[in-house]
């Protein structure tokens, strides 16, 4: 049933982000920073951590994730010590996906030659 | 002065009729099945980092990401991944894929300059305002929780 709703929840975000490819003309970039800001604001609210309860990856996967998890270490880190929390604990739980995308790039670019 | 603004509106509208229209309803249901699939793809991973690595629910999207990413440079590598986003779209560009993709490929892209100056200047190059706004969000956003809870309002 996981796997149902992950693709679900996962193919309805990506569906949100052709329609501002589509409709409201929006760059990549811009579209990809609105989507995390969405995420941020979502956890912000405590809503993001009931979508991921209910669609696991679907939730996790897409780049709104990656604002959720920004706000939710540096709330967690803020519990702790207060307000410097906030900056000590902002890379805490994406550590994973920036630390992964400079190790694989690095590692790309040694094993890949450009195409085209 | 009148001739030139003339047809320079005629001009636009003449554009405007020879524009593609984007086929928005054949995009979505191809974002929607790819993005769809690959964050089944993602809940598979993570059915295994739960069961043979003691991840929670809740955590499991930290490893997962880092396994997404490294089949997307296996994918960017090869050239495969360009011809997914040529026929998915947002599909392959929201999934963290996607910002994976952004990454990876910019290094491939720039190696030609050398490694300090080619890959290591340019690897942020597309993603780098992710991360800005999504820092800068998430900072701001934590900043007024954690003071509403100092300040009892929360």
């Amino acid at each position: 049933m996981m796997f149902f709703w992950a693709f679900v929840v996962g193919g309805l975000i990506c569906v949100i982000g052709q329609l501002m490819f589509d409709i409201l003309k929006l760059t990549p970039g811009h579209t990809l920073s609105i989507l995390v800001v969405i995420g941020a604001l979502l956890d912000g609210f405590g809503l993001y951590e009931p979508l991921i309860d209910f669609a696991g990856a679907g939730a996790t996967v897409p780049i709104t994730s990656f604002g959720n998890s920004l706000v939710h270490g540096a709330m967690q880190e803020a519990d702790q010590h207060g307000l410097i929390g906030v900056v000590t604990g902002m890379f805490e739980m994406t550590s994973s996906g920036i630390t992964s995308a400079i190790i694989f790039g690095m590692i790309g670019a040694i094993l890949f030659k450009p195409k085209g | 002065m009148t001739s030139n603004k003339q047809t320079n509106q005629e001009y636009k509208q003449f554009a405007k009729q020879r524009e593609t229209k984007r086929p928005i309803l054949k995009n979505c249901i191809r974002a929607f099945l790819v993005g769809g699939l690959i964050c089944t793809f993602g809940q598979l991973i993570s059915t295994f980092y739960i069961h043979f690595f003691h991840f929670t629910e809740q955590n499991v999207g930290n490893p997962t990401v880092a396994t997404l990413i490294f089949f997307t440079m296996l994918l960017t590598g090869f050239g495969l991944y360009d011809k997914l986003a040529q026929f998915a779209g947002a599909g392959s560009a929201v999934p963290v894929t996607g910002f994976g993709n952004a990454v990876i490929s910019a290094a491939i892209e720039h190696r030609a300059e050398g490694f300090v100056l080619g890959v290591g200047g340019n690897m942020f190059k597309l993603a780098g305002s992710v991360i800005l706004f999504g820092v800068f969000s998430a900072f701001v956003i934590a900043l007024i929780k954690t003071l509403l809870i100092q300040w009892g309002v929360l």
